[in-house]
């Protein structure tokens, strides 16, 4: 059954090409091939370096900044009051419409990506470690002050071990969405990267182009939600 | 109440065809997953009598549970008959019995008087009608002022009165109760059980417990089935021959101490003995 | 009642600080003009353009896009989840779909959508509905899920029929899920809906904000900036409100 997944995403893919015709799709081989020659050229090599180094760095500041942020508004109850609110709020506006702001603040380039990353970034992995400071048990807590744990101690000895497996699960939601920002960034505010070049092949309607960034994105997106997953699991099954 | 006019009164009704009658009853669950079949229960033969208060002691895990279900019509028999009334239940709910669970069956969407409207939900009473019942049924349970309280304002007791509300407005002629006082404390259990007394002799149903604690048994009970490990089936079946006006204080009495004495020697022995067959 | 009102009132004065501080710096020109108008002049004209009814067109076509979209996640969601609860085999396939569903980024595949459907309402309702969809479906088979055993039981002692125990037990006990459903529904259609007419459309209030960023246009984008951001933010609270309440009848929260 588990095989069969697949096979009924390329028949489904196969039958859009068929309804939607030459002129809009192409077919699963066609696709393939048109990745492969594209993952070829030197072109592309460079241009996902650009993604890839944008990316990075997005994801670093949204993980330090969105668990920092997690663990203060989780633990300090006054903080957490006032800003989760604020924070919940922020996460169902739809980014793109801080675009402007940042790249009026940030100018085209690097910058501008990388904030538009994090931006994209940081709530999820946010909100996901405070319900799980929440979450954690009381004796815990009280455990690490009997122990005579200081603030610090308390945060690395007990906090970030504990809440880590839910903090995975933040981190999944907050990486696709820390790649989509990337790349959305870049589809405006780059003159590289791999949204740069989605966005010359949407201006030139290079069908060819388009289908295979779109499936190297997704193929690369579920690989790396793959192998976070299992280490989310591995992480819970220890709790 | 004098303990004569009981005894001459169980005389009478073993005379008359029993409540429910279980003859052979035995529960095998399939293999799960290429393991061995699981011999759960019986066999059992057992009556209950009409008007009686009977209660079903045993070690965990011995199938008190599983007998409450197939009693109640919510699981067959692998094997035996199973009667109500001189009807077969045949995994089907009979009309007549109303049963009430360990954990907490309120519906939690629903007012105090909203839960225990649901079991008129299928008599075409006129509203009149069915609002007089509900309000008898609120009132004999306590719970008239809570009447438009949703469970979650409720204490665990308290949702527990209104699941048992919920199946007096049946007006049922058997209650089942599966460790319904369980996750309650022992103060709690104990009025609880005195609760359960009065309701038994105000409507005159025949009243089926299930329950792991032997002095709820010893003091609620008119007989008391001792159950072995599993497969379970009935070790002995202990007359207490308290009279019918009762309550906690029957704790008090200096039989009460030898009953649940002799309660617990049988159940020992068989925990034991299960546990060096292991 | 004081305790009551001194978290929400904290909440405001610190973004009334957050806008002074805004508000001086643009006029000390440590912002300047260009890049940012005062947040008094924004307010000024926010006031102006909603009164000039200039975008009224761009709302109305935007918000009748969210509603097409989050009501096709939920009708979907919703039927396809109660399908899928009824067949485990299917559900164990599909739940690997379901959780990394999210880590494909949907919006990456907006020019496909307009290579296929053309340029116009489509493309955005379909990314909306894909966005939501999953978020409805999982809640839902969650809900279904936590649908007590007992009161699974109590359906077969009170004599319900499948139609009965549907609506009296099953769906009013998964209704706190479909809700959060419903909530995560209505904020990713809104996202889906505008970031796709952002990215590439003729029309609604993504378009209007491109259209006012690429010409300049400070007067017409900081409003509707700051109207796409009052609304999801008014949206979402209400719905979160909802929820709590619907939780804390049940006990579920204090």
């Amino acid at each position: 059954m588990l095989c069969g997944l697949p096979v009924i995403l390329v028949l489904t893919w196969q039958g859009l090409f068929l309804y939607a015709g030459e002129e809009a799709l192409r077919s699963p081989a066609e696709t393939v091939l048109a990745a492969i020659s594209l993952v070829r050229t030197e072109l592309f090599w460079n241009h996902l370096a650009e993604t890839a180094h944008a990316f990075a760095l997005a994801l670093s500041m949204a993980v330090i900044t969105g668990v920092a942020l997690g663990i203060w508004l989780g633990y300090h109850r006054l903080s957490g009051e006032i800003f989760i609110p604020m924070l919940v709020g922020f996460a169902s506006i739809p980014k793109v419409v801080l675009y402007p702001l940042v790249l009026l603040a940030f100018g085209l380039g690097l910058p501008a990506k990388v904030a538009f990353g994090t931006m994209f970034g940081v709530p999820p992995i946010a909100l996901s470690t405070i319900s799980a400071v929440n979450n954690i048990r009381p004796v815990l807590l009280k455990v690490g002050r009997v122990l005579g744990l200081g603030p610090a101690d308390m945060v690395r000895i007990v906090l970030v071990p504990a809440v880590m497996p839910e903090i995975m699960t933040g981190l999944r939601l907050g990486f696709s969405l820390c790649l989509i920002g990337t790349i959305l960034g870049e589809m405006f505010a780059a003159r590289r990267g791999l949204g740069y070049l989605l966005m010359t092949a949407i201006g030139l309607h290079d069908v060819d182009l388009i289908m295979a960034l779109t499936l190297l994105l997704t193929l690369f997106a579920v690989c790396a939600s793959a192998v976070l997953l299992t280490i989310d699991r591995r992480l819970r099954r220890r709790l | 109440m004098d303990l004569g006019r009981l005894k001459n009164k169980q005389q009478k009704e073993t005379f008359l065809a029993p409540l429910v009658s279980l003859r052979q009853v035995k529960k095998v669950f399939p293999p799960v997953r290429g393991g061995n079949p699981v011999h759960a229960l019986g066999p059992i033969d057992l009556d209950l009598r009409a008007g009686e208060f009977f209660a079903v002691v045993g070690p965990s895990g011995c199938g008190k549970s599983t007998l409450f279900e197939l009693i109640a019509g919510l699981a067959p028999a692998t094997e035996g008959t199973i009667a109500f009334e001189g009807k077969p239940i045949a995994g089907n709910v009979p009309d007549g019995i109303g049963v009430v669970f360990q954990e907490d069956s309120c519906l939690p969407w629903r007012t105090v008087r909203a839960n225990i409207e649901l079991g008129l939900r299928k008599s075409r009473l006129p509203a009149a009608e069915r609002d007089a019942k509900v309000g008898k049924v609120l009132e004999l349970m306590n719970l008239t002022e809570f009447a438009s309280h949703y469970p979650a304002q409720l204490s665990g007791g308290m949702r527990q009165r209104v699941c048992i509300a919920r199946t007096l407005v049946m007006e049922p002629r058997l209650i089942l109760l599966d460790e319904p006082f369980a996750a309650l404390d022992q103060q709690t259990r104990l009025l609880m059980g005195e609760e359960v007394l009065r309701l038994w002799r105000a409507i005159g149903a025949t009243v089926f417990l299930i329950t792991h604690a032997l002095d709820e048994a010893a003091m609620l009970s008119d007989r008391i089935a001792v159950m072995s490990a599993r497969p379970g089936h009935i070790l002995e079946i202990v007359e207490t021959g308290w009279p019918r006006e009762r309550d906690s204080r029957i704790l008090e009495d200096d039989r009460f101490g030898p009953t649940a004495a002799h309660l617990w020697r049988l159940l020992r022995n068989e925990t034991l003995r299960a546990a060096d067959a292991r | 009642m004081r305790a009551k009102w001194r978290i929400p009132l904290l909440r405001l004065l610190i973004l009334a600080i957050g806008v002074g501080v805004l508000e001086v710096l643009c006029a000390l020109d440590i912002i300047d003009r260009l890049t940012m108008q005062p947040p008094h002049q924004i307010f000024l004209d926010f006031i102006h353009l909603m009164a000039s009814g200039a975008i009224n067109q761009a709302i109305l076509h935007t918000l009748k896009n969210v509603v097409i979209a989050c009501a096709m996640a939920l009708i979907v969601g919703i039927t396809f989840a109660s399908i899928v609860h009824l067949i485990p085999p299917l559900r164990e396939v599909l739940d690997l779909v379901f959780s990394t569903w999210y880590a494909v980024p949907i919006l990456a595949f907006y020019p496909l959508l307009i290579v296929v459907f053309g340029l116009g309402d489509l493309p955005p309702i379909v990314i909306g509905f894909l966005q939501g969809v999953v978020a409805v479906i999982v809640s839902m088979l969650d809900g279904l899920d936590r649908v007590p055993r007992v009161l699974r039981k109590l359906s077969r002692v009170q004599k319900m029929n499948r139609l009965e125990t549907a609506l009296l037990i099953t769906l009013p006990a998964a209704a706190p899920w479909v809700l959060t459903g419903a909530k995560l529904a209505i904020m990713f259609s809104i996202i889906g809906v505008v970031a796709s007419e952002f990215l590439m459309a003729r029309e609604g209030l993504g378009y209007e904000l491109s259209y006012a960023y690429n010409n300049f246009d400070n007067a017409r984008m900081y409003p509707i900036i700051v109207l796409v951001i009052v609304f999801s933010v008014l949206v979402n609270s209400l719905l979160f409100r909802w929820e709590a309440h619907l939780l804390r009848q049940r006990g579920l929260r204090s």
